[in-house]
């Protein structure tokens, strides 16, 4: 790992100054993302703020018909959260399947968010939900705010603060994961708000994408049989040494059907 | 260089780290702590798994200096006044290890879950234990050891 400064922000105020004011500063949450690429010199920040103590970064709390979730509230905080049990079961059981337990204990929502793995699971979830990321200085929609592989609309000194999720009327997540690195081979994740129904694929393309077929056919009815039939195309998926492309594709519609039966 | 405070098995540790040192270098380098092994330094293994401020984390993959301030608590902080902690003790009569590289970090990872499910199901315990991996066992004592444990604190 090259060397770099290291600064605790005390708020986020402080924490943008500092990302601001260096020559290529970084905001580090709970690392579980980030170390693992400084380890492999993917990354060279000169400065690593860290903002995982900043008191207003961290919980859950319910607004009217939305669940706040702060940016450096851990993994294993949103799957033990009553808030989110009771309100948005189907994120609770998502949070609770990503990576392993110490991994759960130490990262984030907002670095994932903002990490972006394209095999990450809480893309689907935000994306799904229609959620929406507050920053430091805006508010982007979670379609908008996945651009592409390891990409967001995010600036390089702007800091997630916060994901609002809508409360939808039912939802959850399916995933087939890598049996090592528990990412996404691809996961699902549906909800449905009266004839609002949402598909959202993680792990499968660069991004994380809805499927408007299956949208379609979900809101007319909500059963894993109106996907029978429903396949996307392998081209644009990812291939590797653990899943082709043509896998993947088949994955999402069982994923789908999953997703649906649990909801 | 910066310094941090922290507390590592009860007792203060002060100390000037870069700031790049790894929570697990920090623990084997500067207090010899060596309890603490490094399987795969790429946060899958577990073989580094310690307690901070109670819960249990991957030390390849926090900063020392994310310690400053926190508890810590590794394999060789576990025992009290001599004797074994009950998970070592099950481990022990279990068998629950081969070779005993991964040992510190199932025994620290395990006892974690006992703190917030104190009678997991076997395959509650298999779940938990994703994060560490053994490749002497087949996980079969192991876990043998953990729900001999959690029944023992039960009675």
């Amino acid at each position: 790992m090259k060397e770099f400064h290291f600064h605790r922000a005390s708020s986020v105020a402080d924490a943008v100054a500092a990302v601001k004011g260096a020559s290529a500063g970084k905001f580090l949450a709970g690392g579980q993302s980030l170390l693992p690429v400084l380890k492999l010199e993917m990354a060279e920040p000169s400065d690593l703020v860290s903002i995982s103590r900043i008191k207003e970064l961290r919980g859950v709390c319910v607004d009217g018909n939305k669940l706040l979730i702060g940016a450096v509230t851990t993994h294993a905080e949103v799957a033990a959260s009553s808030e989110v049990k009771k309100h948005i079961p189907g994120l609770a059981a998502l949070a609770e399947h990503i990576g392993d337990a110490q991994v759960r204990n130490r990262g984030t929502i907002g670095g994932s968010v903002a990490h972006a793995d394209p095999a990450a699971d809480y893309p689907a979830a935000l994306v799904a939900l229609g959620a929406t990321i507050k920053t430091d200085r805006r508010a982007i929609a979670a379609e908008d705010f996945f651009t592409g592989l390891f990409e967001t609309a995010l600036e390089p000194d702007e800091l997630v603060v916060a994901v609002h999720f809508p409360i939808p009327e039912k939802s959850a997540y399916a995933k087939f994961a890598s049996h090592a690195s528990k990412y996404a081979l691809c996961g699902v994740m549906v909800s449905k708000t009266g004839s609002d129904v949402r598909v959202a694929v993680t792990g499968a393309g660069q991004k994380v994408f809805r499927v408007p077929e299956m949208e379609k056919a979900l809101a007319a009815r909500f059963e894993p049989s109106a996907l029978d039939g429903i396949s996307i195309s392998a081209d644009d998926l990812l291939s590797d040494g653990q899943a082709s492309a043509e896998y993947r594709a088949h994955l999402v519609t069982v994923m789908a059907k999953r997703a649906v039966a649990a909801a | 260089m910066p310094a941090i405070s922290l507390k590592v098995n009860q007792r203060a540790v002060t100390a000037e780290v870069e700031p790049r040192t790894l929570l697990v270098e920090f623990l084997r380098e500067h207090l010899s702590l060596t309890g603490v092994h490094v399987g795969c330094d790429t946060s899958q293994c577990g073989a580094c798994t310690v307690f901070v401020d109670g819960v249990s984390v991957k030390s390849c993959t926090m900063l020392a200096m994310e310690a400053d301030g926190a508890e810590v608590t590794t394999i060789e902080g576990l025992a009290q006044g001599g004797k074994l902690h009950p998970m070592q003790q099950a481990f022990h009569e279990h068998h629950g290890l081969q070779c005993g590289f991964c040992t510190p970090g199932m025994v620290i990872s395990s006892a974690d879950l006992l703190k917030r499910n104190p009678r997991p199901t076997e395959g509650q315990v298999r779940e938990w234990l994703e994060g560490n991996i053994c490749r002497c066992t087949g996980y079969h004592n192991i876990v043998k050891a953990v729900l001999a444990c959690a029944e023992g604190s039960a009675k």
